[in-house]
């Protein structure tokens, strides 16, 4: 009841506010939206206190049924299981808290009650994703972000980058949904079933179960579980499906920080763990996850280092720290993506809000290269941003230092080839992430003011409404990391998470993590300090040397500046062979030759019989009997023939 | 059932028509009678409808509402109606969508009687191609749609009308010859036109795919099947608003509830053996009239692409010859029918107020009709099948069902999927969003309403219907689970007796 209560409420509060803003005005419509997201985030946390604390058995809430066609029966329900209500709690809590702080920075929007629909909704679809029981409904809840998504990155639509960016966002999770919707039609056709517990149960009896493809027979696990992991891709903006992540900047403040936090980019990560049972059986797989977690974490960093856009710098961060979920799911050991998974929620909708709370206050400027000196003016937004950036850091005692060093741990431990190298890239990627998060805080507080004196004149700490969802957030970024981690990796963590996440047969990383050698242990916080002392010389005490070394090594520079010219190769590959390709098949194709000959017989007739002035003139009826006619004609003539 | 409830929804819209007809007096007046007799008839046929609906029997895989009547007993040709779960849902569409599109012309001035009278003639037309049960009759209505249909885009449609009309015309015509020869030979076969008897009567494999052949062209002209689709940018193009909704809801079913009716269940053999090509036909329905829609520069065009290419997943999911593929099939009909309707609707909207359908002169309507922007955005969704939408059920379906046949034809089909988001959003982004263009229109000028209560009531219903059946389709998956049961059962069925037949033809050899 409480989890519905939880998931339903965002939904009650969007129609509700949707209804009122013409019948009672923007106030109650803001206001209706923001009570409904935080009834669910009460509801939230307190479905998690009675189930985890009170030890309610796991169950499923049934709301009714959805397709029932043959033995294709997925119905709408609500699962709740340790994992799911785990997810159900971050994401109300952090989604509510990004309500409130929106009722001030979109306070002189003139169409705010809509931005509030939309991101109620959001959350909506996200609950829906998580605590789904099939994969249909999991698929509503992602299909129903991506269409949220789209609707928020264009919010301000009249802005072309906007309508870019969501078309992009867009189009890029449908190619890969794509792959995922297949991937959920072969696991119909393999299992008969798309609910979990059926296709759980059964996993382990298909192991030896071939699917032809390719010309080849694969083991049908993996192909199943290669297509659900493009999808995941997709939403949690991996490598090849990044693109449309940093251009999602172009949505107002508060979206970029529900995208990157809480919601959709999660879901990826969350599928992958969701499906862990199906996934721990396809080896092949798994491998593959962990290249391209490993890769991505390393690709992302090196990308961030360069950029000047506050927000694109974590928007970057964000796809890099969903590389490391993945390759903590890949090397097998799940509850550390999740664990990572929670605590970059906090720190990540910290840095997102306290950008923003810099946003405004620069009057709407994003680059950092024409900031500086903000500290003094913006104390409480300085002091979170910090919080945030030693989280995502991963400096002791703050939350990303335990959930980011166990997944490098046990990428360690896992001792193939490719964890180790996963390993060897998370720790570089830990010294760059340090690096580029105290850049961008040293060149937006630090430093002297180099923005516009008209802007500078006007900077002004935000308001209690905006600074006030910062607190519990910086205090989850701070605390959430040693209250968690026995619990959610600890010893007993198996007991935790009950039956609901699956680890790989004979995978044994979830303790071996604990007992690699110091110097692999310590290294990534070595890295990260290392990082941080780069950093600090680079723009505090020799302000001089990033230029120097952007200008000496100068192909490396614009390489990372045009992040590794993925939209160029897009652009090249992909966009522009469409569109040329769909004019040649309008023009060419369908006029010119599959029309030309009819449509010359009929411009032959039409010229010819001059029916076309009579048919103006005419009366209706005698066109009818004359058709009429002519086929009872040609109907006689057949019966007789006959 | 002794109430002739499909006779009545046959002849009271063509009662209606005559009636209208026959209307004298000033122009005025006659005008706004026509416009009055024509939507109580259609409501009256609407709710006729709605009480079939809840009175069919939804356990019955047969023939329900049965009506016999002899004609030319000579010839074993007679009065046959009847419905199953399978066209049940296309009357209840046809009228459904009637009453739409009378209130969708309410402002048509020109020759109001003639085309009130042409609309309730094509919905007396198609509710009883819909509803025959013999062949013979199947056939003139089959024709029959096409009189005002040719007369709707002849002399209300655009500049290029004569052009558009005679192709429609010549196309359909040419493909229903075919189909004509075909009727021929199998009521000389069979000796009946009775659609039940001829589906159990026999027909001998090499003369099952000249059939189908014959089939093909005249459903496929009307399905717009790849590549015989070409008469319909131009006829959906240059019809008048509420004939392309007609054309692309209702008309476009009849090619598609061809195939079901005739095709699968009367040449099995056939069936299977053209398999790959009608899955080829799909395919490159879905693929190529895709990017045909992304070059559009009309919305409307745009629109009627999209159309065709979601046809080319129809015909895969018919020819899957699953129960899944084929449930998919007309889920997607009938979420077809609404979405495409309402799509052209939204387009009449942008008409009424003086708008140009040039995707480079709109933009930015969100700002000035946000109500309206709200129902493209949703009907949008469901074109591009959207979970929570009615587009999406028929999609998810057609795709489990191919999937059984063959991972390509699954994945070619789904990625429709991707391009149709493409097209869509790009639509989409050209008239809603972007900078305000629109220098022409006085109409649209701040605080006026931006749905007005008729549009309300053309849209409102669509809207309701659309996001209800994506929620819970098992109000339609429930008619017509049993009667494609019973077909893919009887297809299966066929086809062992075949063999079985054929192996004891060989073994006696």
């Amino acid at each position: 009841m409480l989890t519905a209560i939880a998931v339903l409420a965002p939904l009650v509060g969007a129609i509700l506010a949707a209804l009122a803003r013409p019948l009672a005005g923007r106030q109650a419509s803001v206001g209706l939206s923001v009570l409904g997201m935080i009834v669910s985030a009460i509801a939230g946390i307190a479905t998690n206190f009675r189930h985890l604390l009170y030890g309610v058995p796991d169950h499923v809430v049934y709301l009714g049924d959805w397709i029932a066609v043959g033995r294709f029966t997925p119905h709408w329900a609500l699962a709740q299981n340790p994992l799911t209500l785990v997810m159900v709690g971050m994401v109300s809590l952090v989604s509510c808290l990004i309500h409130i702080y929106s009722v001030g920075y979109m306070a002189d929007d003139r169409t705010m009650p809509r931005f509030f629909v939309y991101i109620s909704l959001f959350t909506f679809a996200m609950l829906m994703l998580v605590t789904a029981n099939n994969l249909l409904q999991l698929f509503f809840g992602w299909e129903g972000v991506g269409l949220m998504s789209y609707l928020l990155i264009g919010y301000w639509y009249d802005r072309p980058a906007a309508n870019e960016a969501a078309i992009k966002a867009f189009i890029v999770n449908r190619v890969a949904d794509l792959f995922f919707a297949v991937g959920i039609v072969l696991t119909y056709m393999q299992f008969r079933s798309v609910s979990y517990g059926t296709i759980f149960a059964a996993a382990s009896h298909v192991v030896g179960v071939n699917y032809h493809l390719f010309g080849a027979d694969l083991p049908v696990l993996e192909v199943i579980s290669f297509l659900l992991f493009i999808g995941a891709m997709g939403k949690s903006a991996q490598i090849f499906f990044h693109t449309w992540l940093p251009d999602a900047m172009e949505g107002p403040t508060p979206i970029s920080a529900l995208i990157h936090a809480a919601t959709m980019v999660a879901a990826g990560v969350f599928l992958v763990v969701r499906m862990s049972p199906v996934f721990s059986l396809a080896p092949t797989v798994m491998t593959l996850i962990t290249v391209i977690g490993g890769f991505t974490a390393f690709f992302a960093a090196t990308i961030g280092c360069v950029q000047n856009d506050i927000k694109r710098i974590i928007a970057y961060s964000t796809c890099s720290q969903l590389g490391y979920m993945f390759l903590a799911a890949g090397v097998g050991a799940a509850p550390a993506a999740i664990f990572h998974l929670i605590s970059h929620a906090f720190f990540k909708a910290l840095l997102f809000l306290a950008a923003g709370s810099v946003i405004h206050a620069m009057s709407g400027e994003q680059d950092i290269r024409r900031m500086g000196g903000l500290w003094r003016s913006l104390p409480v937004t300085y002091v979170c941003m910090w919080t945030g950036a030693l989280a995502l850091a991963a400096i002791p005692p703050f939350a990303g230092y335990y959930s980011k060093d166990a997944i490098i741990a046990a990428a360690f431990a896992e001792h193939t080839g490719a964890a180790l190298a996963g390993a060897w890239l998370g720790t570089l990627s830990a010294g760059l992430t340090a690096f580029y998060i105290v850049r961008l805080i040293l060149l937006t507080f630090h430093g002297e003011a180099r923005g516009e004196r008209e802007v500078m004149a006007h900077v002004h700490e935000s308001p209690w409404v905006m600074l006030g969802p910062l607190i519990p957030l910086a205090i989850g970024s701070l605390v959430i990391g040693f209250l968690l981690d026995p619990v959610f990796i600890g010893r007993g963590f198996a007991s935790f998470w009950k039956g609901s996440i699956t680890l790989p047969p004979g995978n044994d990383v979830m303790t071996a993590f604990r007992h690699i050698p110091p110097w692999a242990d310590h290294l990534p916080l070595l890295a990260g300090v290392l990082g941080l002392g780069i950093a600090y010389v680079f723009y505090i005490v020799r302000p001089g040397w990033p230029i120097l070394l952007a200008r000496r090594a100068q192909p490396v520079y614009q390489f990372l500046l045009n992040k590794w010219y993925f939209d160029e190769l897009y652009g090249a590959i992909f966009v522009r062979p469409a569109l040329r390709l769909a004019r040649l098949i309008w023009h060419v194709g369908d006029e010119q030759m599959i029309d030309g000959i009819p449509g010359g017989v009929a411009r032959l007739t039409t010229d010819a019989s001059g029916q076309a002035v009579r048919l103006q003139t005419g009366s209706i009826a005698v066109y009818s009997f004359v058709m009429l006619i002519g086929l009872l004609v040609l109907l006689s003539l057949f019966l007789i023939l006959r | 059932m002794n109430f002739p409830i499909l006779s009545l929804l046959i002849w009271l819209p063509f009662a209606g028509a005559v009636l209208v007809l026959t209307l004298g007096g000033n122009e005025a007046a006659v005008a706004r009678n026509a416009r009055w007799i024509a939507l109580w008839t259609s409501l009256i046929v609407l709710i006729l409808a709605i009480v079939m609906l809840a009175d069919f029997n939804r356990h019955d895989p047969g023939f329900q509402f049965n009506e016999v009547m002899a004609w030319l007993p000579e010839f074993h040709v007679d009065y046959r109606l009847g419905v199953d779960g399978i066209s049940v849902f296309f009357i209840a569409l046809t009228a459904l969508l009637t009453p739409i599109v009378v209130l969708a012309s309410w402002t048509e001035t020109r020759r109001v009687r003639d085309y009130m009278a042409a609309f309730l003639l094509l919905e007396a037309m198609t509710i009883g191609m819909f509803a025959s049960l013999d062949f013979l009759m199947f056939y003139i209505f089959f024709e029959g749609v096409l009189i005002p249909m040719y007369l709707i885009i002849g002399i209300w449609g655009g500049e290029q009308r004569i052009f558009a009309a005679v192709k429609f015309f010549l196309f359909t015509l040419a493909g229903s010859m075919l189909m004509l020869v075909a009727l021929v030979w199998m009521w000389h076969n069979a000796g009946t036109t009775d659609m039940a008897v001829l589906m159990r009567t026999p027909i001998p494999s090499h003369v099952q795919r000249w059939l189908f052949i014959a089939f093909l062209a005249s459903f496929g002209v009307k399905a717009a099947v790849w590549p015989m689709h070409t008469w319909l940018p131009d006829a959906y193009g240059e019809a008048p608003l509420p004939g392309t909704v007609m054309l692309a809801a209702v008309l476009s079913k009849m090619g598609a509830y061809g195939f079901l009716r005739f095709s699968l269940p009367m040449l099995p053999r056939a069936s299977i053996y053209f398999e790959p090509l009608m899955f080829a036909l799909g395919i490159m329905a879905v693929i190529y009239i895709s990017f045909a829609a992304l070059a559009q520069t009309d919305m409307k065009r745009m629109i009627a692409y999209s159309s065709v290419a979601h046809m080319g997943l129809i015909v895969v999911g018919i020819f899957t010859f699953t129960l899944a593929g084929i449930e998919g099939a007309l889920f997607q009909m009938i979420s077809h029918g609404l979405v495409i309707a309402a799509l052209f609707l939204c387009a009449g909207v942008l008409i009424a107020r003086g708008e140009s359908l040039q995707l480079a002169r709109l933009g930015g309507l969100a700002a000035r009709m946000p109500v309206f922007a709200t129902l493209l955005v949703l009907f949008v969704m469901a074109n591009v099948g959207l979970p929570g939408t009615s587009g999406f059920v028929g999609e998810i379906l057609v795709m489990i069902g191919a999937i059984q046949v063959n991972f390509w034809v699954a994945l070619l089909t789904g990625t429709g999927m991707i391009l149709s988001v493409a097209y869509m959003l790009v639509m989409t982004r050209r008239i809603l969003y972007d900078r305000f263009r629109g220098a022409s229109l006085g109409a649209v000028s701040p605080g006026a309403p931006d749905i007005r209560p008729r549009e309300w009531l053309m849209l409102a219903p669509l809207a309701g219907l659309v996001l209800a059946l994506g929620f819970i389709p098992g109000f339609l998956t429930d008619y017509f689970g049993p009667s494609v049961q019973a077909l893919v059962h009887a297809h299966l069925a066929a086809l062992i007796q075949h063999q079985a037949h054929h192996s004891f033809m060989e073994a006696s050899r």
